[in-house]
């Protein structure tokens, strides 16, 4: 269980962008994070992961508190995090990287699974470097799978991770995530505005102005997020009108 | 031939169950520990001692030839001049390297001073690492100086490498390129201390569709200092592209000055260059893989370097 109680962050300029953030997600199950741009979901997955630590609040992974932890120390207790906006390396390849990830040397037939999880040909891409040769959509993908190929993950947290992502690929994404739903000891949870994924979601919560707007099961939510798109656009909005 | 030597061989080359595969001339502490010709590549000295020649036979494919040089011990100051004489089709690899240990206050130096006469349409591969090793204050040099003259249709990769424990080096590489020649250099130097490493690059394109391709990566440590130049001269329709990228860490210093020059209407030159810390954002990443600030900043250094 991962469970966040009043989670503040602030940000350098003193702004508070996390204003309060309360909400528990049990594994097993897929969490979808939404709201409008610049809610805070993506500031929200920074301090899950530990890339920003948060002013105030708790952030407990089935019993340890994370809140003081560093990013690596996160990382080791099993929290795993792909990148909104992945990050290049000059020399670093994309074995490299699954291998960094998983954290042992991995098998050429395991390379071939996790790639073709998010719609890449291993040979096309197993040692290439994870530069600038590479398009948005595919170092988006090999960002995916650096999460999928965690041995120890025990929560997987994706920031849009159907960006860039081209309509095939991304139907392999969903599907990944419908497997991933299947491991009762994961928790998952997808930040994205994609309507497939709040689909398949069992549980969704609606971010706004760094608070949580509404939050519960996916079956509840996404009607009332479907019946007035502007609550998906600006949930703000809604509640003002 | 010393344990010394046999270590540096193993940093450097492909030494490995104490023999090469192949024409090899070993020099240790200015002298020959070694050499051995085969039908295709015929290893001559110099007269005087100062050197060798390497004749490679044309259309010699797939074959080999190891010419590093080691100093295991302090007062040594090695100047070599070595010759290879690459004849027309041929595709072959050549291992060099040098390698300097010293275990007191004072220095030793290698001087190696190498030229490439590849013939037409040959193809040789270069790889060569330079490393120092051994305690003591005592100022380990490597100075190497290249010229390459490539007919037409000639390939000279050259893959070097500066490991580490090299307090001063000089590398000067100079070239001539006639028609459809290529040549491609590939270095990577670490510098680590007060060390001090100077690469200067300059290579002529004279033939009509011949190119350059030169890739720097260097990372400069603790109070070390690089000095990068490289000139890229295009006088006829050529492609040339040079790129510089450094990685700075603690107090290292580099400074870069590429330099192009075009001469002809079609000549088409490019040079990148990017000096700057290791990026914040990759230590993150690597993080959020499990590794510590440490960890992640010698993975990407190493990958860097090694790339």
């Amino acid at each position: 269980m991962l469970c966040l109680n009043n989670v503040k962050w602030k940000a350098e300029d003193g702004a508070e962008i996390l204003k309060g953030i309360d909400f528990e997600i049990e594994p097993g199950k897929l969490t979808v994070v939404t709201g409008p741009n610049g809610s805070g979901k993506t500031s929200l997955a920074k301090v899950i992961s530990g890339v920003e630590q948060a002013t105030e609040g708790s952030i407990n992974l089935d019993g340890v508190e994370l809140i003081d932890k560093d990013i690596t120390e996160r990382a080791r207790l099993g929290v795993a995090y792909a990148f909104q906006q992945p990050v290049r390396f000059k020399g670093i390849t994309v074995r490299d990287l699954i291998e960094l990830a998983q954290g042992s040397k991995i098998e050429e037939v395991d390379v071939c699974s996790l790639m073709s999880k998010v719609g890449l040909c291993t040979n096309d891409y197993i040692d290439r470097e994870v530069n600038d040769s590479l398009s948005g959509g595919e170092i988006k993908r090999i960002e995916i799978a650096t999460v999928l190929a965690r041995n120890n993950a025990k929560v997987m947290l994706f920031d849009e991770p159907e960006a860039g992502i081209d309509l095939w690929s991304f139907n392999g994404l969903v599907e990944a995530f419908q497997e991933l739903k299947k491991n009762k000891d994961m928790i998952l949870i997808v930040i994205s505005h994609q309507e497939r994924l709040l689909e398949i979601a069992d549980n969704i919560v609606v971010i706004a102005d760094g608070k949580v707007r509404i939050a519960g099961p996916g079956d509840e939510i996404l009607p009332q997020l479907m019946q007035d798109e502007k609550a998906v656009a600006c949930p703000v909005e809604k509640e003002n009108n | 031939m010393d344990k010394i030597t046999e270590s540096l061989l193993k940093l450097v080359s492909d030494w490995d169950d104490d023999v090469y595969n192949g024409a090899y001339n070993i020099r240790e502490n200015g002298g020959c520990a070694g050499r051995q010709s085969t039908d295709n590549i015929k290893i001559e000295p110099k007269e005087g001692g100062k050197g060798i020649d390497i004749y490679i036979k044309e259309g010699t494919k797939d074959e080999k030839v190891y010419i590093p040089a080691c100093i295991s011990k302090s007062n040594v100051e090695d100047l070599v001049y070595n010759d290879f004489h690459v004849g027309e089709n041929a595709d072959v690899t050549i291992v060099a390297g040098c390698g300097v240990h010293t275990d007191d206050e004072e220095g030793s130096s290698h001087n190696g001073i190498h030229r490439f006469f590849v013939g037409k349409n040959a193809r040789v591969l270069y790889e060569e690492k330079h490393v120092g090793t051994g305690e003591g204050g005592g100022k380990r040099s490597i100075d190497p100086v290249t010229d390459c003259q490539l007919e037409e249709g000639a390939v000279l990769e050259m893959n070097t490498q500066q490991l580490s424990g090299v307090d001063h080096s000089i590398r000067t590489t100079t070239g001539k390129l006639e028609k459809n020649a290529k040549l491609i250099i590939h270095e990577s130097i670490l510098t680590e201390g007060d060390q001090y490493a100077k690469t200067d690059f300059e290579v002529d394109m004279v033939g009509e569709d011949s190119a350059v391709d030169l890739i720097s990566r260097s990372v400069a440590k603790d109070d070390s200092y690089q000095e990068y130049h490289s000139k890229i001269k295009g006088e006829s329709r050529c492609i040339g592209h040079s790129e510089c990228d450094a990685i700075l860490v603690g107090n290292g210093k580099v400074n870069a000055a590429p330099e192009l020059f075009a001469g002809d209407l079609d000549a088409s030159l490019i040079h990148e260059a990017a000096i700057g810390k290791v990026a914040g954002e990759q230590i993150l990443k690597l993080k959020t893989l499990g590794l510590s600030d440490e960890e992640a900043e010698k993975r990407i250094i190493d990958g860097f370097l090694n790339a």
